[in-house]
C-alpha cells in the first residue's frame, strides 16, 4: 500500500533521444491509474522507470513518500505483469507463483497457503502442478497475475497485459483485473494503447504524447472535456469527427450546416476565423427518429451518405466532405500521431440501428450542437473549455493530479451534471 | 500420385541405408574385431568364427589401459567442468552487456578455435617441462580448457541471447539479486545449451591425441588415445590389433551412451511456454 509520486521525471537515452519529458503525476494510495497513448509515446518507459528496470535521467520518484530513484527493482516492493507474461518455463505453476516468496525466504507452510489462496482467486488450483507450456494464453496471463498478487506488494504495475489475448478473452480478463484491483485495493499503474481498457479500468487516465502528459482526468472527463485535439482524437471509437468551421457573427458555419453559437464562446473565438469543430459520432441522429420536442433543440440538415455499416446495436454512416488545404494538412498530421491513416476527409455518424438510411441515400440528420467542442487549428487547444477548467488539468503541472477520492468525487459530480443536462 | 510417393519413400530408405552402412562399417568392423579371440583375426571373414570376450579380459587386466582410462575420465570431466563454468560467465556477459571490445573477444575466441593444435605441441612441451606441468593432469587440463572455451562461449552466448530479457527482469522485480536471477532463471533455461557445450568439450578432451601424446610420458597422466597406440597384446608375440579394437570399443561406448542420454535434452526447446508465441 503506497502512493506513487512522479516529480518532473525525464528519460533521455544515450543517443540524445528523449523518451519521457518532465512528467509529473501523483498516484494516490489504492488508485487505479492508466497510462495511455499511441506507440512510442513513452508510456512503457515511464512504467519501467517506476519499477526500476530503466534509469531515471532527471527528476524524483517517490513511493510511499520515499525517494527510490537509486533503488534496485527488488528493493522497491512492486510487482509487475509483463506483456509477454515472462513465466519461468522450467518451473511448475505452483513454483512460478511461489518464486517471489521463495526469494524472500518465506516458510514452506506459509508459501503453500498463500500460493493456494491466490491460485483459488484466479481459478488456477487444478493447474498448479503443470508447466506454463501446457496452459492456454489466458491461463498463462492469470499465472502472471498470480505471481504478482501472491506477495503483499506496494503497487501493481501492468505493461499491456492483455494485448496478447484474443478479443473475447481480453474483455473477460479486463473485468477480472478490475474486480481484483477493487477487492485488493492496491495502487495500480496500467499501461495500454487500447482506449477501451483505459476508459473501463481506470479511476484516472493519463494520456501521453511524445513523452509528455497531455491530460490527466477521469475517463468521463477525457471523453467529454478533452483539452486538445490530440486527446479528443485519441479517446473514443469511432473517433471524434473534426470538421472545419468558421465563425460568422453568432453563427458557426460547418460543411453541411450552420448553427447558433453561445455568446460567451462566440466572444472568445471571435478573433479566429477558421476553427475545428469536434463532434462525436453519437451526437448525430437520424432526424426521422428524433422526437419533435428534442428536435427543436438541435439542427437538422441534409447530406449524401456514402457508406453505411449496420452493427445490430447501432449503425454508422460515412459522409465525405471537402476541407480547406491547411486544415486537411493539420488533420493528416494529427492522424499520423494517432497511429491511424484516413484516406479522405469524412464524417462518421452514429445513428440508431432502426434507421432506414442506406448507402447512397440523401438523408436528413440531426445534431445537438451544445455538445460540440471547438478547437484552435494551430495550437489544438479546446476553446470550449472555460479557462479554469483548462487550468485544472494542464498538460504537465506538477500538482495537477487530484487525490483519488477527489477524482472519484469528480466522476460522480460530472455524472450528476450530465444527468441534469439530459433531463432538461 | 501414390506410386510417385512410394518411389519417393523407397528412394529415401535406400539413400538412408547406404549412408548408415557407410558410416557404420568401420565401427562394425572394430566391434567384430574386438570379439575375435586368439588368432581369429586372420580368419579372412567379417564376423568372428567364434565369439570371444578374451580381448576385453586382456585390456582390463592391463594396467596401462585401466590407468589411462582413469586419467581420461578425470582429465575430460575436470576440463569440461572448468571450461563450461568459465564459458557460462563469459557468454552471459557477452550476450547481456554492452562493453568495449566485445567484438574483439568474440573474434579472438574464434581465432583460437581455428589455431592448429600441432603448432602448439613443441612450445608447450618445453614450457611444461620447465614449470613442472609435464606428465600431470593440470598439464593436460589447462590446454584443453583453453581449446574448448571458444566453442563453448559461442554456443552458450547464442543460447543466452535466445532467452528473453523479460525473464530476468521479471525475476528482478520478484525480488531476485542479479546472481539469483542468473542461477535460478537463466542457467536452467540455458540448460540445453550448457549440455551441448559440455558434451562438445568432453568429446574434445576425450578424443584429443597430439597434446596427450606429447605432454605425457607415464601412466601418471597418459590418456587413452596415446595409450592405445603403445598397446601390445597379451604376449609380445601376439599382434595387438584385436586388443586395440576391444579397447577402442570400450572408450567409444561412453561417448555413444552420453549422446543417446542427452540427445533429447539437447534437442528439446526448454524455453517453450515462457512467452507467448
Amino acid at each position: 500500500m503506497a502512493e506513487i509520486t512522479i516529480k518532473n521525471v525525464s528519460k533521455v537515452y544515450g543517443d540524445g533521444y528523449s523518451a519521457v519529458d518532465n512528467v509529473s503525476l501523483d498516484i494516490a494510495d489504492g488508485e487505479f491509474v492508466i497510462l495511455v497513448g499511441p506507440s512510442g509515446c513513452g508510456k512503457s518507459t515511464l512504467l519501467r522507470m517506476i519499477v526500476g528496470l530503466e534509469d531515471i535521467t532527471e527528476g524524483d520518484l517517490l513511493i510511499g513518500g520515499q525517494r527510490v530513484n537509486e533503488k534496485a527493482p527488488r528493493d522497491r516492493n512492486l510487482s509487475m505483469v509483463f506483456q509477454n507474461y515472462a513465466l519461468y518455463p522450467h518451473l511448475t505453476i505452483f513454483e512460478n507463483i511461489a518464486f517471489p516468496l521463495r526469494l524472500r525466504g518465506v516458510a514452506q507452510d506459509e508459501i503453500r497457503k498463500r500460493v493456494e489462496e491466490s491460485a483459488a482467486t484466479l481459478d488456477l488450483t487444478e493447474h498448479l502442478q503443470r508447466k506454463p507450456s501446457q496452459l492456454s494464453g489466458g491461463q498463462r496471463q492469470r499465472v502472471a497475475m498470480g505471481r504478482a498478487i501472491v506477495r503483499q506488494a506496494d503497487a501493481f504495475l501492468f505493461d499491456e497485459p492483455l494485448s496478447n489475448l484474443d478479443a473475447k478473452l481480453r474483455g473477460q480478463m479486463r473485468t477480472e483485473i478490475s474486480r481484483l484491483q477493487r477487492r485488493l485495493g492496491i495502487t495500480t499503474v496500467y499501461v495500454t494503447h487500447d482506449q477501451t481498457e483505459a476508459m473501463t479500468l481506470g479511476d484516472r487516465v493519463a494520456v501521453l504524447r511524445k513523452g509528455v502528459i497531455e491530460q490527466v482526468s477521469t475517463p468521463r472527463g477525457l471523453y467529454e472535456h478533452p483539452v486538445n485535439l490530440f486527446v479528443a482524437g485519441f479517446i473514443g471509437s469511432p473517433p471524434m469527427n473534426f470538421l472545419p468551421c468558421s465563425v460568422k457573427g453568432d453563427t458557426l458555419e460547418l460543411p453541411f450546416l450552420s448553427c447558433p453559437l453561445g455568446r460567451e464562446i462566440a466572444e472568445r473565438v471571435a478573433d479566429r476565423k477558421l476553427l475545428i469543430a469536434g463532434i462525436r459520432p453519437e451526437h448525430f441522429e437520424d432526424a426521422a427518429l428524433v422526437e419533435d420536442s428534442k428536435k427543436e433543440k438541435g439542427v437538422s440538415f441534409r447530406v449524401k451518405v456514402d457508406v453505411t455499416e449496420w452493427l445490430g446495436n447501432s449503425q454508422y454512416a460515412y459522409v465525405p466532405y471537402d476541407a480547406p488545404a491547411d486544415i486537411k494538412a493539420s488533420l493528416a498530421s494529427l492522424e499520423k500521431e494517432l497511429d491511424s491513416e484516413q484516406l479522405r476527409t469524412q464524417m462518421i455518424v452514429s445513428v440508431d440501428a432502426a434507421s432506414r438510411i442506406r448507402d447512397g441515400d440523401e438523408a436528413e440528420l440531426w445534431l445537438d450542437p451544445s455538445r460540440m467542442q471547438l478547437f484552435d487549428p494551430q495550437s489544438g487547444h479546446n476553446l470550449t473549455l472555460l479557462n479554469e477548467e483548462r487550468e485544472s488539468a494542464p498538460p504537465s503541472s506538477p500538482t495537477g493530479a487530484p487525490s483519488s477520492a477527489a477524482a472519484r468525487a469528480g466522476t460522480t459530480q460530472t455524472l450528476a451534471e450530465d444527468g441534469a443536462t439530459r433531463k432538461t | 500420385m501414390s506410386s510417385s510417393s512410394t518411389r519417393n519413400r523407397v528412394g529415401w530408405i535406400v539413400g538412408a541405408v547406404i549412408i548408415i552402412a557407410y558410416t557404420m562399417l568401420p565401427i562394425g568392423w572394430i566391434l567384430s574385431l574386438s570379439f575375435k579371440g586368439g588368432d581369429d583375426i586372420t580368419n579372412k571373414q567379417f564376423l568372428p568364427t567364434k565369439w570371444s570376450l578374451e580381448n576385453f579380459r586382456t585390456v582390463f587386466s592391463n594396467d596401462l589401459f585401466t590407468t589411462a582410462l582413469r586419467n581420461s575420465i578425470g582429465v575430460a570431466l575436470i576440463s569440461t567442468l572448468i571450461g563450461v563454468i568459465f564459458a557460462m560467465f563469459a557468454a552471459y556477459a557477452i550476450a547481456r552487456l554492452e562493453f568495449p571490445g566485445k567484438k574483439l573477444i568474440l573474434s579472438v575466441a574464434l581465432a583460437i578455435a581455428m589455431f592448429p593444435v600441432v603448432a602448439l605441441v613443441s612450445p608447450l612441451f618445453n614450457m611444461w617441462r620447465s614449470v613442472h606441468l609435464f606428465d600431470t593432469w593440470p598439464g593436460l587440463i589447462i590446454p584443453y580448457v583453453s581449446f574448448t572455451l571458444p566453442l563453448s562461449i559461442w554456443t552458450l552466448s547464442a543460447f543466452f541471447r535466445e532467452i528473453p530479457w523479460e525473464m530476468e527482469q521479471a525475476a528482478q522485480v520478484d525480488g531476485a539479486t542479479p546472481w539469483q536471477a542468473f542461477r535460478k532463471v537463466i542457467v536452467p533455461l540455458a540448460a540445453p545449451g550448457v549440455f551441448t557445450a559440455a558434451i562438445l568439450a568432453f568429446f574434445f578432451a576425450w578424443n584429443e591425441y597430439p597434446l596427450a601424446l606429447a605432454l605425457t610420458s607415464t601412466t601418471k597422466a597418459k590418456t587413452v588415445p596415446p595409450a592405445l597406440a603403445s598397446f601390445t597384446g597379451a604376449s609380445q608375440f601376439q599382434s595387438a590389433t584385436a586388443a586395440i579394437a576391444a579397447a577402442a570399443v570400450v572408450v567409444t561406448v561412453p561417448v555413444i551412451v552420453i549422446v543417446l542420454l542427452f540427445q533429447r535434452r539437447i534437442v528439446a526447446g526448454l524455453t517453450s511456454g515462457a512467452v507467448k508465441g
